[in-house]
């Protein structure tokens, strides 16, 4: 349980970030605190105490078939995209950040929205 | 168990050091520490896949972060002294949505299976069957380029979307010349 | 943009080699040890960053380099449409891990169908892209003008 309200802590201080800063690299920086948040909730449903890695290494545990003890591989793989698409977004974010204070040389927003064109 | 509750503590003095700064520089390289800390999370939780992207995806984040501070400013000017009457306000309603959320979330919370001991009901056939059917000895990648091959197409098209964003905002590509239409 | 000082040149000198190879080490083993074509594509991505950064680059470089990325992604991703069309003309459906690529013995090299395959074309698509991604974030000084 301790694990999981951990997770759900990194999402409230990412959320405070995006709602109340007002420099557009901090809005972007509590973007990506909430994909961290989500990605790790995630790893952590499919743990399994004294279990390996989901990956099969020796030929004793290429013949055991039913009995082999391992971790829920499931959640690994939706996360394995999740992070580069994480990725991908904040890229796409900061390269609008950088647009937007060629044109109005700050990067607050309230002044970016005085100011309009 | 120890080392998890350790490094989550960490995050999260990272996160709040990341979220108060006045140097943006900071801030960018508190996140790398963040992203690093869930790295060794995910080692912990025997994910060594996860693990590997992670360490090598953070490292990109922080190096864009600073490409993009590096060429504008790096001295957040919104920041003022002392604490104001309206913002002390905005963080106790925010305080008090937050002890909302986080009442609402403990109660669905003790709806999942316990930490530690899941319900594989999807993955039992996936463990068993995964050598047999398509030969690959790493279960995750069987996963997401067999069974899941469908996600695995939809990575690739928002990576390539997003490529394509970044270049037509940079003006980089894309731009007709005046005259056409 | 500039290089750097003449340390940071001959330690990218030695290391840049080894890097790209550990990255196509990492792709290429993605059916027998963690990784596969996301981790081994962002490291490939990291390495050319480094050179890139290290050793500076005139206008006429970065063009070049921009032009090369964009062809090198896009072949990466034809051919992963490619292996999941192979599947469906070749056998029943998409995405059949098909025969013409045998399923041989499990935990050698060769072994596991499309999947060797499919890892060298994500790990096209995404170091290609991602380089593409900094060359446009850190050092576009051909943006063309209003």
């Amino acid at each position: 349980m301790i694990p999981y309200i951990a997770c759900v802590l990194l999402f409230l201080i990412g959320l405070f970030v995006v709602i109340s800063k007002r420099n557009l690299i901090k809005i972007v920086i509590g973007f990506s605190l909430i994909e961290y948040a989500v990605n790790l909730f995630f790893a952590l449903v499919g743990f399994k105490r004294g279990a390996l890695a989901p990956i099969i290494t020796t030929p004793e545990q290429v013949r055991m078939g039913v009995a082999r003890n391992f971790v829920d591989p499931v959640p690994q793989a939706l996360v394995l995209t999740a992070i580069v698409i994480g990725l991908s977004t904040t890229a796409l974010m900061l390269s609008l950040a950088l647009r937007l204070y060629e044109k109005y040389k700050t990067f607050d927003i309230s002044e970016i929205r005085r100011l309009k064109g | 168990m120890l080392e998890l509750y350790l490094l989550l503590a960490v995050m999260i003095a990272a996160a709040l050091v990341a979220s108060e700064t006045k140097n943006l520089l900071a801030a960018a390289v508190a996140l790398g520490l963040v992203g690093f800390s869930v790295a060794i999370i995910f080692i912990l939780v025997q994910a060594p896949d996860l693990a590997i992207v992670q360490i090598v995806v953070e490292t990109l984040t922080v190096v864009f972060f600073t490409a993009v501070i590096l060429r504008t400013t790096d001295i957040d000017t919104t920041v003022t002294q002392g604490l104001k009457m309206e913002t002390a306000m905005f963080i106790a309603a925010f305080l008090a949505f937050g002890g909302l959320f986080l009442a609402l979330i403990i109660g669905v919370l003790q709806e999942l299976p316990r930490f530690g001991e899941p319900v594989m009901l999807i993955a039992q056939e996936y463990v068993q069957l995964g050598l047999e059917r398509t030969g690959a000895a790493n279960i995750v990648s069987a996963i997401i380029l067999d069974f899941r091959g469908y996600d695995t197409l939809g990575e690739a098209t928002v990576l390539f979307t997003a490529v394509v964003g970044v270049l037509t905002i940079m003006r980089l590509a894309g731009r007709k010349k005046p005259g056409e239409f | 943009m500039r290089g750097m000082s003449l340390i940071v040149r001959v330690m990218t000198g030695l290391l840049a080699g080894m890097l790209l190879l550990y990255g196509g080490y990492i792709i290429l083993h993605g059916h027998l040890t963690p990784g596969g074509g996301f981790a081994g594509g962002v490291l490939v991505a990291a390495a050319l960053i480094l050179v890139s950064l290290a050793y500076g680059s005139v206008e006429q470089v970065e063009r070049r380099e921009y032009i090369l990325s964009s062809i090198f992604e896009s072949s990466g991703g034809l051919l992963f449409l490619g292996l999941a069309l192979a599947g469906y003309i070749g056998a029943d459906y998409f995405f059949r891990n098909a025969g013409f690529y045998y399923i041989g013995k499990p935990l050698q090299l060769i072994s596991g169908g499309i999947i060797p395959l499919a890892n060298i074309a994500i790990g096209l698509k995404v170091g290609a892209g991602l380089f593409a991604i900094f060359l446009a974030l850190g050092a576009s000084r051909f943006v063309m003008k209003e």
